[in-house]
C-alpha cells in the first residue's frame, strides 16, 4: 500500500496455546487518521494492539510500525518506540497508589529530566484537555469509570505520542461519558495530528468517529473500508455484525453435538 | 502410561518455572540502577517491607525469648546449671531461631503482600500499561521490592534476636531469679562473633534473597485473576517456608557441621 500507512500488518499469524487467534491478517493503518478495528468479542482485537506494542510476538508475518519491524526490535529500540505510543487500556490501568496528578506525571518523570514546574504545567494542560484539571488531587479509587478513562487518556498523551491506541474505550460507559470520549478522541486526533487506532465492538460509536474501519472475525479481516463503504458491504457477515442480528453466518449456537444426541432422545422429536 | 506422561509434563513445568524465574531474576538485576529515581522507591519499599514488619517481628521475638527461658530453666535446673540459660538462649537465637523464624514471619507478612500487590497490578493491567509507556516494570516495580526484601531481612533478624535475648532475660533473670552476671557472662564467653553472629547473619541474608525472589516472582508470574492471585499468594508462603527450612538445614550443615 502507499507510504502513508503508519502501521502495516502483513499476513500475521498468532496463536495462543492451541488456539489460532489471528490467522493471516493483513491490514494498513493510515497516518494521522482514526482507524477503527471492530469485531465480535474474543476475536483477537486486543491481541492486535499488543502486537503493535510489541508485548506479544507473532508466529509469522511482519508488523511494521513507523517504519520499524516491531517483532524483531531489540529491547532498547522497542522501549524507545513505545515512548511514541500511547495506549488507553480497557480498565484505564491507572496506578492505584498514585493520585491523578502523579499518574499523568509518571511518564514525564520516567522519560524526561524536566524541572518540576514544567512537569506541573504539562500535567495541568493534559488534564485540562480531558476536562479534569479540577480532579488532580483525587485518587483513582475516587473516580468514576468515565473519569478513569479520561485520566488514563491524559496520561497516555503526556509525552505527545505519534500513535494512540484505544482498547474498547466505550465499554460500560454511560451515554454522557461515551459522548465525552467520542469528542475527545476526535479532538485529539485533529488537534495533535495523532494516528489513532480504536478497537471496539460498539458499532455506531466507532463508525461515527473513524475515517477508516476494518472488521475482524475468526482471525481474518472480513471487511474494510470507510464507514460508507462498510455500510454497503456485500458480505453477509459484515452486515450481520453491523446490524447486530443474533443469527446468521456467525451462528447463534456455539459448535455442539446434535440436540437429539445430547438429550438422548430420538431424532424425530425435533424434526417436525 | 498416562500417569508417567503426566508426571513428565509436571516435571517439565517445574523446570520451565525455574527457568522463567531465573530469567526474571536476571531481568530484574541486570538493569543499571538509577540512583535519583531508584533510591526514593527503595526507601518507600523498605518502609512497607521492613518497618511495617517490625511489630510482628518484635512481638514474636519477645515471646520466643521468654518461652526459651522458661523451657531452658526447667531443663537446665535438673542439672543444676540454670546459669547457662543465657548461653543457651543466645546461641539458639543467633544461630537458628533468629534467621529462620524471622524469615517465616517475613514470608507470611511481607512476602504475601508483595505477591498480592504485584499480582493485582498485573491483573489490573498496570504492569502492561507501564510497559506500553516504555517503562520496564521489572526495574520500576519489581527491583525496588526485591532489594528491599534483601536488605530488610537481616536487619529484622538482628532485631528479632536482640529482642529475644532481652525477653529471655526478663523471664530468666527478673522472674526466675538467675543471677544476671551469669546470664550475660556465659553469653559473652560462649557466643563467637564470626562463627555464630556472622553465620547467623549470612543465613538471614540468604533467606532474605530467596523469600523476596519467590514473592516478587510469584506475583509477576501469576495468572491475572482472583483465583490466580490467591494461589500465587499461597505459593509464596508455602514455597518460601519450605525453601527457608530446607536451606537452613544445608547452611547449618555447612556452617556448624564439622564434627
Amino acid at each position: 500500500m502507499d507510504s502513508s500507512a503508519y502501521i502495516s500488518f502483513d499476513n500475521v499469524v498468532f496463536s495462543r496455546s492451541d488456539r489460532r487467534i489471528l490467522d493471516g491478517v493483513s491490514l494498513q493503518i493510515p497516518r494521522g487518521k482514526v482507524t477503527a478495528i471492530m469485531g465480535p468479542s474474543g476475536t483477537g482485537k486486543t491481541t492486535l494492539l499488543r502486537l503493535i506494542g510489541g508485548q506479544l510476538k507473532p508466529d509469522s508475518g511482519t508488523i511494521m510500525v513507523a517504519g520499524q519491524d516491531v517483532p524483531h526490535l531489540k529491547r532498547k529500540a522497542l522501549y524507545a518506540l513505545r515512548e511514541k505510543m500511547g495506549m488507553l487500556f480497557q480498565t484505564g490501568a491507572l496506578f492505584t497508589d498514585l493520585n491523578v496528578y502523579e499518574n499523568v506525571a509518571f511518564p514525564l518523570r520516567e522519560h524526561t529530566q524536566l524541572p518540576e514546574d514544567m512537569i506541573r504545567d504539562i500535567v495541568l494542560m493534559k488534564l485540562e484537555a480531558v476536562g479534569l484539571r479540577g480532579a488532580r488531587d483525587l485518587m483513582p479509587a475516587e473516580l468514576s469509570g468515565g473519569m478513569t478513562r479520561r485520566v488514563a487518556l491524559a496520561r497516555s498523551i503526556a509525552l505527545d505520542p505519534e500513535l494512540i491506541m484505544y482498547d474498547e474505550p466505550f465499554t460500560g460507559q454511560d451515554p454522557i461519558a461515551m459522548g465525552v470520549l467520542i469528542k475527545l478522541i476526535r479532538d485529539l486526533n485533529s488537534s495533535m495530528g495523532l494516528t489513532s487506532v480504536l478497537v471496539s465492538h460498539d458499532v455506531p460509536e466507532s463508525l461515527s468517529i473513524c475515517h477508516y474501519a476494518c472488521i475482524i472475525a475468526d482471525g481474518k479481516v472480513i471487511g474494510e473500508g470507510t464507514p460508507e463503504q462498510l455500510r454497503d458491504h456485500p458480505s453477509e457477515r459484515v452486515q450481520q455484525f453491523l446490524g447486530g442480528q443474533p443469527d446468521g453466518p456467525v451462528p447463534f449456537h456455539y459448535p455442539v453435538a446434535d440436540v437429539a444426541a445430547d438429550f438422548g432422545v430420538k431424532g424425530e422429536w425435533f424434526s417436525g | 502410561m498416562d500417569k508417567i506422561a503426566a508426571l513428565g509434563r509436571q516435571g517439565l513445568a517445574v523446570i520451565a518455572s525455574f527457568g522463567r524465574s531465573g530469567r526474571f531474576l536476571f531481568g530484574v538485576l541486570s538493569g543499571v540502577p538509577r540512583p535519583i529515581t531508584g533510591f526514593p522507591l527503595l526507601v518507600q519499599q523498605l518502609y512497607f517491607v521492613g518497618v511495617l514488619s517490625l511489630a510482628i517481628v518484635v512481638v514474636s521475638g519477645l515471646f520466643i525469648g521468654m518461652v526459651l527461658a522458661l523451657q531452658g530453666y526447667t531443663i537446665l535446673s535438673d542439672f543444676g546449671s540454670e546459669s547457662a540459660i543465657g548461653q543457651m538462649i543466645a546461641l539458639t537465637l543467633v544461630r537458628e531461631l533468629g534467621p529462620v523464624v524471622t524469615a517465616l514471619l517475613f514470608a507470611g507478612r511481607a512476602g504475601s503482600a508483595l505477591t498480592a500487590e504485584i499480582g493485582l497490578m498485573k491483573a489490573t493491567e498496570q504492569l502492561s500499561s507501564m510497559e506500553m509507556m516504555g517503562v520496564d516494570p521489572l526495574r520500576r516495580v519489581v527491583a525496588p521490592r526485591l532489594w528491599a526484601g534483601f536488605i530488610a531481612m537481616p536487619v529484622l533478624a538482628v532485631i528479632f534476636t536482640v529482642v529475644g535475648i532481652w525477653g529471655g532475660m526478663l523471664v530468666g533473670v527478673e522472674w526466675l531469679g538467675v543471677f544476671d552476671g551469669a546470664y550475660w557472662g556465659n553469653m559473652q564467653s560462649s557466643v563467637d562473633f564470626v562463627d555464630d553472629v556472622l553465620n547467623g547473619l549470612l543465613k538471614s541474608v540468604v533467606f532474605g534473597f530467596v523469600c523476596a525472589w519467590i514473592a516478587v516472582y510469584q506475583g509477576y508470574d501469576c495468572i491475572p485473576t482472583s483465583a490466580g492471585i490467591s494461589s500465587a499468594t499461597t505459593k509464596t508462603v508455602v514455597y518460601s517456608s519450605l525453601a527457608v527450612l530446607g536451606l537452613d538445614f544445608v547452611l547449618t550443615a555447612v556452617m556448624f557441621g564439622d564434627f
